[in-house]
């Protein structure tokens, strides 16, 4: 069976059932001519080519992953967004799969939930999980904080300004209020968040870390939290550890020791790593054409949608959602067989003209926009209504406070921090 | 029409109150969808329509 056929130029959508689709049950053929997945995108803020061409080939098509191991990509919101809702492809991937997504020796944070054994990761024990969780983001909860954080958003614009008139925003905001937010939310002495970026960025290797770095870095993470609960403990504050903590020590069996520590860190990262990197892309995107920006200079209005088309509409996406299936399913026509890994690209899939009318325009306007950064089905991002909230903030305060807001370099001078799951610039420089 | 919800599906996203916080509300204890008015009026349908399609995990349906 041959996947291999070079990316059509002509972009020419056939029958589902002409979409060859390799079973994971096969050995995978050496020296298979499969595309590289994650593509690289030739400028940073344009989409990488292959995008449209493998959404216009086939809804799945069979990709090479940074390990070496062979996937699934889904490349049409229809189908990207059944799968992510359908309970038989799960997040558990076995250590043993055929897939192993990242290239360190254990492949990397997708097969490290698989081996947890812990039950919160899916199913009803998640489901769970979740109703814990979600009293700490609901829309009312988040809306309730976002004063804090637009305090915080003009604290960080004073200071560029004292220091202008020029700053990098990846810096000088990306890099601090989105990790503030989240260690207020939780309970993070201030001090201590600094520690965070190195163990955030080895949690979350694609490629940049060994095993044995990675191994290290969750070691002192969970120590560091062991310690941290031991002390809110003894002096519980008005944050979600302590009331989390409550919950463990009632011991009735919703949330024990290892599953606080493990939820602790999971939302430290992803509450401000993914956020973080996309206050740097938003802010490129907008100034990348000045009259993005302006647009919401002039009616500010609109910075709600504007935030949710610069998701839609993020070119330097994380490498997707991993989903593992153990059984045959077909999806878009195609065969998937059980033993493979699936990976949903959000990003390819936002662009899809069968969802989205004029994809390919940033329209900062844009209504019915549901687009799958955040995902969909019951893995929903949690924290997505901080990150609306944060982003909304920080596009808000600069347009603003900083309406000549401009790019200080040429776009194509952006350079994407390199092996990560999740993807940003190393900096946005930017002028007024 | 009147609005169904599967509090078993809900993910407590709150997509639904952003949408339309006229129609949906969330448990503050869990995060789960509440209906405020379960028979929405004939101008804020349309309104309804778009949070039911915006839900991210297919929760509210509605019967007409």
């Amino acid at each position: 069976m041959t996947t291999t056929e070079p990316p059509l130029t002509e972009a020419a959508p056939g029958p589902a059932q002409t979409c060859p689709v390799m079973h994971g049950t096969q050995p995978a053929a050496a020296g298979r001519d499969l595309l590289n997945y994650p593509f690289s995108g030739a400028v940073p803020l344009d989409p990488p080519v292959e995008w449209e061409q493998v959404r216009e080939q086939c809804p799945v098509v069979a990709v090479r992953l940074p390990s070496g191991d062979e996937a699934h990509l889904v490349t049409r919101y229809e189908e990207a967004r059944a799968l992510l809702a359908d309970p038989r492809f799960t997040r558990q991937i076995p250590v043993n799969a055929e897939s192993r997504i990242g290239a360190s020796e254990d492949g990397g944070v997708f097969s490290r939930q698989a081996t947890s054994g812990l039950k919160i990761f899916e199913g009803e024990g998640h489901l769970r999980w979740r109703r814990l969780m979600a009293k700490a983001f609901t829309i009312k909860r988040v809306e309730s904080m976002r004063p804090r954080i637009q305090a915080l958003a003009d604290e960080l614009v004073d200071k560029m300004v004292a220091a202008g008139p020029r700053a990098d925003i990846a810096r000088d905001i990306g890099a601090i209020l989105p990790v503030r937010v989240i260690g207020d939310l939780l309970g993070v002495p201030t001090e201590d968040l600094h520690r965070f970026a190195t163990w955030s960025d080895a949690i979350l290797t694609l490629t940049r870390h060994s095993k044995a770095e990675v191994d290290a870095a969750r070691q002192d993470f969970g120590i560091y939290l062991a310690k941290l609960i031991e002390a809110k403990r003894a002096e519980p504050g008005d944050d979600l550890l302590s009331e989390l903590i409550n919950i463990t020590d009632s011991e009735d069996g919703r949330l024990d020791m290892v599953e606080l520590i493990v939820t602790a860190m999971a939302i430290l990262v992803a509450g401000h790593e993914t956020t973080a990197n996309m206050i740097g892309k938003m802010t490129a995107m907008l100034l990348a054409d000045r009259s993005r920006f302006e647009t919401v200079v002039a009616d500010p209005s609109i910075v709600p949608s504007a935030v949710d088309e610069v998701l839609r509409f993020d070119t330097n996406p994380s490498i997707g959602v991993p989903r593992y299936v153990s059984e045959d399913i077909a999806v878009g026509g195609a065969e998937i067989g059980a033993g493979s890994t699936v990976i949903v690209s959000p990003a390819i899939a936002n662009r899809d003209p069968r969802r989205f009318p004029e994809p390919e325009r940033m329209d900062l306007r844009r209504t019915n926009n549901q687009h799958l950064s955040f995902g969909a089905g019951p893995h929903f991002c949690l924290g997505q209504p901080l990150a609306r909230a944060e982003l909304q903030v920080v596009l808000g305060t600069l347009a603003r406070r900083l309406p000549t807001l401009r790019l200080a370099i040429d776009r194509r001078e952006l350079r994407v921090k390199q092996g990560l799951i999740v993807v940003g610039f190393e900096e946005v420089p930017v002028e007024w | 029409m009147r609005i169904e919800v599967d509090r078993e599906l809900c993910c407590g996203s709150g997509m639904c109150v952003l949408t339309d916080p006229e129609t949906f509300d969330q448990s503050e204890e869990d995060g789960v969808v509440q209906v405020l008015r379960t028979q929405p009026s004939a101008e804020r349908q349309a309104v309804v329509r778009s949070a039911v399609s915006g839900c991210p995990t297919s929760a509210i349906r509605l019967v007409e």
